[in-house]
Parts: C-alpha cells; sequence; structure tokens
C-alpha cells in the first residue's frame, strides 16, 4: 500500500469519527450555550435513543423508523431530564448545576443497567448498511454506515444551521444563550427556548447514539460515557457554547485521535487519550475560549 | 481547659477500644463496614479541603488516590513477588520492600507532589473550568495506570500487596486526618481559603494569593488521598485501575455533597449516611421474600435511589445536612459560632 492510500485512508476514517464527535459536541454546546450547563447526562441520552431504537427493531418495526423514534425517544428524555431535574436549580451555582448532572448520569446509567444489564447487545444493523466499498483494488475501504454517517451528520447539521438563523424559535435561542436576562427583557420567552434548546440538543444525542451504536456494532449502558467525554473536548478546544465551534472542534479531535494511532510510534499509541485530555487542560488553561470565540470574557 | 483535655482523651479511649477491640467483638461483616466507613471518610475529609471550603470543585481527586495506591502497592510488594509480578520494574525499585507505614507515608507525599505540580497550572481555572480540566487529570492518570504495565500490570489486577491495613490503622490515620484538617480549617489559613471561595476578587484585594492558598488546601487533600489509597490498596490486596475511576468519583462527590461542603463533621455524617443506605440499599437489592410475595433481585437500584437523593438534596436543601455548621459537642470551641459568643471574633 503506499503512502498516498494509507493517508487518505486515514483521512477517511477521520472524518468519519470526527462527524460522530461533531454531532455529539453540537448537542453539549447548545445546552451550555443557553444554560451555562456542563450536561453529564447528554451521554446517557445518546444511550436512551440507542436502546430505544434496538427495542423497536426488536418488536419489528423497520429500520428507518425505528430510528426516527429512537431520536424521538432521545429527545423526550431530554425534555423531561430539564423538567424534572435541571429546571429547579437554573438559577443555582455552577457547582451545584454539574452535580446534578451527574446525579442525572448515575440514574440513567443504572436505570440502563437495571433494565437491560450492562453486558453489551448487539446492534441489528441492515445487512445493506454493512456492505463496503473497496477503491484502488481494495487500498482504501469504507462502508456504507460511514456514508450514512457522514451524510446524516451534514444533513442534520445543515437542518441545525437553518433553525438557529432563519427561524424565530432558532434565533431567540441563540439570543438567549448570548444574553439571557436581556432575551428576557425584549420579551422572548426564555423557558420556552431552553426547553427547545433540550429537546434539539437530546435529539442530536439520540442521532449521534445510533450512529455511534451502528459503527460499534454493540449497545450496552455505559455507551454513552466515552463519546461525551471526547466531546467535551471537541466542544471545549472549538469553543464551549458555539455551534461552529463544536463543528470544528469535533472534525479536529476526530482528525487527531486518527493521526495519532496512525502515524505516532507505537509505544506512544497506548497513551492516545492522556495526550487528548492535556490537550483539553491545554485549552482551557491559554485559550479557555477555545479556537472560534478568541476574545471571549471568561469569568474567573 | 483540663475539663477539655479529659473530655479529649475519653473520646481517644473509645476510638481505640472501637479500632482495637470491635474485631473480637462484632462479626467480620461489621469490622469491614466500620473499616470502609473509616477509609472513605479520610477520603471525603481530603477531597473537602479543595472541593468544599476553598471552592475549586475538583472531580480528580481519585486519581490521587489511585495514584497513592499504586506507588504503595509497588513499595510493599516483596521482592520475590516484584520479580515474578513485575519483572521490567527498573532496578531503582525492585531491590527492596518497605513496610506499610512508610510505604503509606511515600505515598502521600508522592500525591501531594503531584497535585502540587498538577496544581500549579490547573488552579489558576475557576467554576466548571477547574472541574473539567480535574477531570481530565483523572482520565490521564487512569491511562497511564493502564499503559505503564511495568510499574502497574496495566489493565490486568495488581495483586500481592500485604492485607496490612486493619481496624487501627484506619482509625489512626483517620484521626491525624480529622485533626491536621480540624486545626487548618479553623485557622487563618482556613479562613484564606474560605474569602478565596467565597469572593476570589475581593479576596486577592485584600492580599490573599489565590494560587497560593488554592495550591496549598490542593496539595494537603492529595496528601491525605494518597495516604487513603495506601491504606485501600493494603486493605483491597489487588485491584485494577477501573477501581479507581468515576465510580468511585462519584461515590465520594455524593458523600461530601449529602453531609455539606464546608464542615468537616458534615463530610463524615455523609460518608455514614450514604455507606450505611448503600449497605442497606445493597441487601434490598440482592432480592428478598416477604411472606408469599418475592423481591427479585434489581442491580442497579440502590444506585438510582442514592441517585434520587441526591438531586433531591441539590434541588431542596444544596448545601447539605450540615451546611457549614459543624458537630462540635463542646470539646473545641472553634467553630466560628462559639468564637462568637465567647467574643473572640
Amino acid at each position: 500500500m503506499s503512502g498516498f492510500e494509507y493517508i487518505l485512508q486515514q483521512v477517511i476514517n477521520a472524518v468519519s469519527l470526527g462527524s460522530l464527535y461533531a454531532l455529539v459536541a453540537v448537542g453539549l454546546s447548545i445546552v451550555f450555550g443557553v444554560l451555562k450547563l456542563t450536561n453529564f447526562a447528554h451521554g446517557d441520552v445518546m444511550m436512551v435513543g440507542a436502546f430505544t431504537t434496538v427495542l423497536l427493531i426488536g418488536i419489528g418495526m423497520p429500520f428507518v423508523p425505528a430510528v426516527i423514534c429512537g431520536i424521538l425517544g432521545a429527545a423526550l428524555a431530554g425534555f423531561l431530564i430539564e423538567r424534572i431535574a435541571y429546571r429547579p436549580i437554573r438559577n443555582a451555582p455552577d457547582v451545584t448545576r454539574l452535580l446534578t448532572s451527574l446525579a442525572v448520569t448515575y440514574i440513567l446509567e443504572n436505570f440502563g443497567i437495571l433494565v437491560f444489564t450492562s453486558s453489551p447487545k448487539n446492534f441489528p444493523l441492515p445487512a445493506v448498511l454493512n456492505d463496503s466499498w473497496q477503491l484502488l483494488d481494495g487500498a482504501i475501504t469504507f462502508t456504507n454506515i460511514n456514508i450514512l454517517t457522514l451524510v446524516l451528520t451534514f444533513v442534520s447539521l445543515i437542518g441545525l444551521g437553518w433553525f438557529i438563523t432563519r427561524t424565530t424559535l432558532g434565533l431567540g435561542m441563540r439570543a438567549a444563550s448570548e444574553d439571557m436576562a436581556a432575551a428576557q427583557l425584549v420579551g422572548l420567552d426564555v423557558n420556552k427556548l431552553i426547553v427547545v434548546a433540550f429537546v434539539v440538543a437530546s435529539g442530536f444525542a439520540g442521532l449521534a447514539g445510533v450512529l455511534w451504536a451502528a459503527q460499534a456494532g454493540v449497545i450496552q449502558p455505559q455507551m454513552g460515557f466515552t463519546p461525551l467525554l471526547k466531546a467535551f473536548v471537541a466542544a471545549i478546544i472549538g469553543g464551549f457554547g458555539s455551534i461552529a465551534g463544536a463543528l470544528v472542534g469535533g472534525f479536529m479531535l476526530g482528525a487527531l485521535e486518527i493521526f495519532i494511532v496512525a502515524f505516532l510510534p507505537d509505544a506512544i499509541t497506548p497513551y492516545r487519550d492522556a495526550i487528548v485530555f492535556s490537550l483539553l487542560i491545554a485549552f482551557l488553561l491559554f485559550r479557555p475560549g477555545g479556537l472560534l470565540q478568541p476574545n471571549r470574557e471568561i469569568k474567573l | 481547659m483540663i475539663a477539655r483535655l479529659i473530655i479529649g482523651a475519653i473520646v481517644l479511649a473509645l476510638l481505640a477500644g472501637v479500632a482495637f477491640g470491635a474485631p473480637s467483638l462484632m462479626s467480620d461483616y461489621f469490622v469491614r463496614i466500620l473499616l470502609i466507613i473509616a477509609l472513605n471518610a479520610i477520603f471525603v475529609l481530603s477531597l473537602s479541603l479543595s472541593n468544599g471550603f476553598t471552592g475549586v470543585f475538583s472531580l480528580g481527586h481519585v486519581g490521587f488516590i489511585g495514584a497513592g495506591a499504586y506507588l504503595s502497592g509497588i513499595l510493599s510488594l516483596t521482592v520475590a513477588q516484584k520479580a515474578s509480578l513485575l519483572p521490567h520494574l527498573p532496578t531503582f525499585l525492585n531491590w527492596f520492600s518497605l513496610p506499610f507505614l512508610p510505604a503509606t507515608l511515600v505515598a502521600g507525599c508522592f500525591t501531594a507532589l503531584l497535585a502540587i505540580i498538577v496544581g500549579y497550572p490547573l488552579m489558576r481555572l475557576s467554576g466548571y473550568f477547574v472541574s473539567v480540566a480535574t477531570m481530565g487529570f483523572l482520565i490521564i492518570v487512569n491511562v497511564v495506570l493502564i499503559n505503564a504495565s511495568d510499574f502497574t500490570r496495566g489493565a490486568r489486577t495488581f495483586t500481592g500487596v500485604p492485607l496490612d491495613t486493619s481496624l487501627p490503622w484506619v482509625f489512626g490515620w483517620l484521626a491525624i486526618t480529622l485533626f491536621v484538617l480540624w486545626r487548618l480549617v479553623y485557622s487563618p489559613f482556613g479562613r484564606r481559603m474560605k474569602a478565596v471561595r467565597d469572593d476570589t476578587i475581593a479576596a486577592s484585594a485584600i492580599g490573599i494569593s489565590m494560587l497560593n492558598t488554592r495550591l496549598t488546601a490542593f496539595a494537603i487533600g492529595a496528601f491525605f488521598a494518597g495516604v487513603g489509597g495506601s491504606l485501600y490498596a493494603h486493605y483491597l490486596g489487588s485491584f485494577s485501575p477501573v477501581t479507581f475511576y468515576f465510580a468511585m468519583t462519584m461515590n465520594l462527590i455524593a458523600m461530601l455533597v449529602l453531609g455539606g461542603m464546608g464542615s468537616l463533621s458534615g463530610a463524615v455524617i455523609g460518608v455514614v449516611c450514604v455507606s450505611l443506605l448503600s449497605e442497606l440499599l445493597r441487601s434490598v437489592e440482592r432480592g428478598f421474600t416477604i411472606g408469599d410475595i418475592t423481591v427479585p433481585a434489581l442491580f442497579g437500584a440502590s444506585q438510582i435511589v442514592l441517585g434520587f437523593i441526591f438531586i433531591l438534596i441539590m434541588i431542596f436543601r444544596p448545601k447539605g445536612i450540615m451546611g457549614e455548621r459543624e458537630l462540635t459537642f463542646g470539646l473545641f470551641k472553634r467553630s466560628a459560632k462559639s468564637e462568637i459568643k465567647q467574643g473572640v471574633l
């Protein structure tokens, strides 16, 4: 295999992984933008989406409607989490809200274990999505699920772009994330906007959960944890709270991880996550606004 | 003063009596619960220093516990065990074996040093930034523990640590931890910590160095975390990197928050409540029979209940059971309230 083809294959892998990170990070950023809340439960909403989809396929629903229902299920979970856990503590200090989201994580994960046990289950992916494409005499391989992930990522992100720039609700959401008090003063219904933000973010989590599970091939109650941590890094690299930042951060992180594994010596490769989280700490220290918001004021 | 000394001596004697007498009086099960409670009290007290009193909400504390546990474990393996379990250990570590106490002290000093190195950059951050950054630290520690297999056997179980931890050891270290933290928290330095927590800008304006104060609290907390980690290692005998990860973090934070983040006695009360509650729930969780009704085993149910209690506390009593108050039984005059009463303040 020539160097060029090897690099091209890695680029494909990076884009595929990066689009998943971007999907998760976008949801985190929407919530953080509006509520200034680091939502640890986001990963578990992914889990809810994936499990709903698998359950519905299990009772005989076709794949596409099951995925849509999975996304709706995740959105519903997000709605309920906001209403039950986050609304009562909306004006509490940062730490209280962070802890509450940790508690929600704890409950959802253990609920998953209670109902589904912690052993992994197969994700029933339709065979057509597992078909692989071989280009350049088999030097480059990718499957239909890679393509689908990429397509769905872009379609949903374009949809989100349209939503936040062209609709009243979306514009209101951006206004609320810019300045909650001012948004309230000009007569926006902040409660409604926060609910919308949560539902949209959780829908994204549901989609990301299904795609993540489809690529991994298995689901289990703690499946949302790793992508959540990575999405934190992605969102902070890009600029926490900025949707464009989450996108940039997601793809950059995907690229970084793939290139660490592909091009660095084998002795370093196992330390990939250590490198990634060192990068997170470095960004928090030297550029807390991320790449896209270099001048944002950070309250210390 | 003399009366207080006498009461103090009686309390110490009582604790010592429990520590030495319990194993012969109680079943192994209760001794184990008592030991775990005391051990968790050391963890949560050391956590309260940064998270409660200084306002730096660290999610990386378990990283120090894990580092302390592994270091102390490596130091106390016998030379023969080192040769068979850790054949690639560098020569400066493989020719000796330390007894329990020195290994514990070395572990504590190492984690304190680690905290200074890590904290020097991280303690500049605040709010959720410091939480996320310290969480990053925890993950990095975990990755290093898994991959530095020459030292830690990697993801496999680290085993063979002598089972030295007994009730007197844990109670002794708990007494030392409580004493040191009590002196620290209710000293001028303690007031500096709370000033930094309550209003960083105002504290800086009157000349309190935010970084030094936070770093000192972080390092002292890490010292006792390392000590506790060593005790835990010598209690478990064998453990793996996943022992010191998010599940443990969540457990310690739940205890701290339930008890109250600005109170040492609150931290201990939180530990006792959560430990007893989860022990109780765990026995329910295994399933039981009342009359004709059989309740099946519900794994994970205890954590769900704990999670809901946690959320309710966050909503209705965010300061925890004790808040900023202390239970002193009139033993010490060092709570702010009695200082006001006695006209010291």
